[in-house]
């Protein structure tokens, strides 16, 4: 990892000194465990803060809309899909993102770790070959990686960028090793009740906080539909109905263009696994769409388009 | 009064003799979030956790709260005025609140009930209701910084007992009247028990190696403040969410909604938050807030220098550090403040 480091910061460097772009779109080192922040590089000095870990949790193609100037941007495969996708719904100009394309280590997902220590303050986390090394006040403990994941790490797809001006470090394995399509929530085992039983499960938690759309790429919307006030389409209260509505409109909003980031649910304060929801949409859509988001420039969405031959959806 | 000592073993009696007012609540664990739950025996209390993920102002000020409610008819006699909702009908005991959380209601208390005119009364009559019962820090998160900002580890501000963690017994010490009356039967502690406490306090606060400065905030004007550049990078890499504010003990703006559903309606506060775009948005369609950056820096200059200019010093901020833990892009509070105060 100290290698890729050294190349985003040389790579970074060299982009800004030579005025290419404005600056450089990465992560620095975060102040508490486990966690790196979205940082933008302006000078070659300043890129000497860049990093790259697998706490690299946010989905930087959130940080380019609306962007004016040139950025040169850190894309693992899901950040770049979603590139694509905002280059395709005409939020981002090609010509004005610089993609330096990178191959994801698998994020951690630091509730996972967290809860292997329930008791414990964790001090200080860090990958040391495919381990995870956690050291708190009194204790200093390896896990594997492989068991830390975030779960949409294990089913991705494309860990290399798909899109990309050029590539830092070494393309690797694309896939993480699990089925997406053998892992999207069991929904269609579930009777009517048990699904709504699930679904109120899953939600119950939510504070309305909206980081989950505030930290998502797709949720670019001058006005969300939550805070529409004339008409007011849902209440802003924790009742149960509103706060339903909320998730699962946000849900549909995003089929056939969701990448399986995961940045939502790494973003939730309370851990709510909003994949079960975006993952059987997905399945959905390459089922009957034969569709991926954010693969190529060219295709159009499923949703975005009309056609005779559209597969019947009960 | 002096203070007091009571062995774990014998804290269900203290807690059965509560029960007969309150209604007691305590910190639970579940999985790795610690959160407020009913409290059941004694032997179900937790001593060695950290700080629940949420703050306990909910149970002065609810997510939703409803103020007032209606009929939603011009046909009923009674229709479309509102009516009040009964004041709150038990007494509630929060057991092991942290003092920064204590700390924090003295802060809020200040912002509800203010000045000569009648207090949020929805704030002051649970507030009323309510005795806290707080336990001392011993082992400071590394995101802790209370020293720093008017509180720390074994603060009694707002506390009506602070108990230290002993090991096998708590040294309870009595800091209102109302407290004096629950524990005035327990027997005296031995002045090496008072030592041990006052050992662990100053240990406490030695296990707090962060902090923030404030003294410069205070003597800057809130133009320069207001104005300095500082912002453009601070707001960078927010995403606007609401998570800073949910999870602060001090953060209290609300949103005040009338619903109706047929022929009900109710008049309801919600926590709301400066971040939100919506939350300054005029009918007109202008916005004084209408920038991401304007958002965040309201937060800090509310925090720290407009707060502590209209509450007689108040820093609308208790350390606690739940903001910096749960930001999902890692704004960490103790860098901005210390970058307002260079």
């Amino acid at each position: 990892m100290k290698e890729v480091v050294e190349q985003i910061r040389t790579k970074a460097k060299e982009l800004l000194s030579e005025g290419k772009v404005d600056c450089v779109l990465g992560y620095k080192k975060g102040t508490v465990p486990m966690q790196e922040q979205p940082f933008c590089a302006y000078t070659p000095e300043e890129a000497d803060q860049l990093t790259w870990s697998v706490f690299c949790t946010n989905n930087l193609a959130n940080f380019l809309i609306k962007n004016t100037g040139k950025t040169a941007v850190l894309a693992q495969g899901c950040v770049s899909r979603n590139i694509v996708g905002l280059i395709k719904e005409n939020q981002i100009k090609r010509e004005n993102v610089y993609i330096l394309g990178i191959h994801s280590p698998g994020m951690v997902d630091a509730k996972k770790v967290q809860d292997k220590f329930p008791d414990k303050v964790i001090q200080e986390a860090y990958l040391e070959g495919e381990e995870l090394v956690v050291k708190g006040k009194d204790f200093t403990e390896h896990i594997p990686h492989r068991d830390v994941k975030r779960n949409n790490c294990y089913t991705c797809t494309h860990r290399n960028a798909v899109i990309y001006d050029e590539f830092v470090g070494e393309q690797g394995k694309e896939s993480g090793g699990g089925n997406i399509d053998k892992v999207a929530y069991p929904w269609s085992k579930l009777d009517p009740e048990q699904r709504w039983e699930k679904f109120q499960e899953t939600f119950k938690d939510c504070i309305r906080c909206y980081a989950c759309r505030n930290v998502c790429p797709l949720c670019y919307c001058d006005v969300c539909f939550v805070d529409e006030s004339n008409p007011q389409w849902c209440g802003k209260g924790q009742e149960e109905t509103d706060i339903y509505t909320f998730h699962i409109l946000r849900a549909f909003h995003c089929a056939g263009r969701c990448t399986d980031c995961g940045a939502c649910e790494s973003a939730c304060p309370v851990g709510i696994k909003m994949r079960h929801l975006t993952s059987m949409l997905e399945a959905d859509i390459r089922e009957k769409y034969d569709y991926s988001p954010g693969l190529d420039l060219e295709s159009v969405s499923p949703l975005s388009n009309y056609s005779q031959n559209d597969p019947e959806i009960e | 009064m002096s203070d007091k000592i009571l062995k774990k073993d014998n804290l269900d009696q203290l807690l059965d003799k509560l029960r007969q007012d309150y209604q007691i609540y305590a910190p639970a664990r579940q999985g790795a979030s610690v959160v407020w739950e009913q409290a059941g025996n004694a032997e179900d209390l937790l001593w060695d956790f950290s700080n629940t993920d949420m703050s306990p102002k909910q149970f002065f000020f609810p997510q939703t709260e409803r103020l007032m409610h209606f009929t939603n008819s011009y046909e009923d006699n009674q229709g479309m005025v509102m009516q009040e909702v009964p004041e709150m009908q038990h007494k509630q005991a929060l057991l092991n609140i942290r003092p920064c959380d204590a700390k924090a209601f003295t802060i809020l208390d200040k912002v509800f009930c203010q000045d000569e005119y009648p207090c949020d009364t929805y704030w002051e009559d649970k507030r009323e209701k309510t005795l806290l019962i707080g336990l001392a820090c011993k082992d400071p998160c590394p995101t802790c910084f209370c020293t720093s900002v008017n509180s720390g580890p074994h603060n009694q501000e707002g506390l009506d007992v602070l108990m230290v963690d002993l090991g096998d017994e708590l040294l309870l010490k009595a800091i209102t009247p109302k407290a004096e009356d629950i524990i005035a039967d327990i027997s005296d502690a031995s002045e090496d028990q008072i030592k041990q406490a006052e050992n662990q306090k100053q240990e406490a606060e030695q296990a707090i190696s962060t902090g923030v400065n404030t003294n410069n905030i205070q003597s800057k004007t809130v133009l320069d403040l207001y104005e300095s550049p500082i912002w453009d990078r601070i707001q960078e890499p927010c995403i606007n969410c609401g998570t800073c504010t949910f999870y602060c003990p001090t953060c209290h703006c609300f949103d005040i909604q009338d619903e109706t559903q047929s022929d009900y309606g109710h008049r309801i506060r919600n926590w709301d938050t400066c971040m939100s775009w919506l939350f300054t948005q005029h009918t007109s369609g202008h916005n004084p807030r209408g920038s991401k950056r304007d958002r965040v820096r309201q937060r800090f200059m509310h925090k720290f220098k407009y707060m502590p200019f209209k509450l007689d010093g108040a820093i609308g901020c208790v350390g606690c550090g739940r903001c910096t833990q749960k930001c999902p892009v890692n704004i960490d509070v103790r860098e901005v403040v210390n970058k307002m105060n260079e």
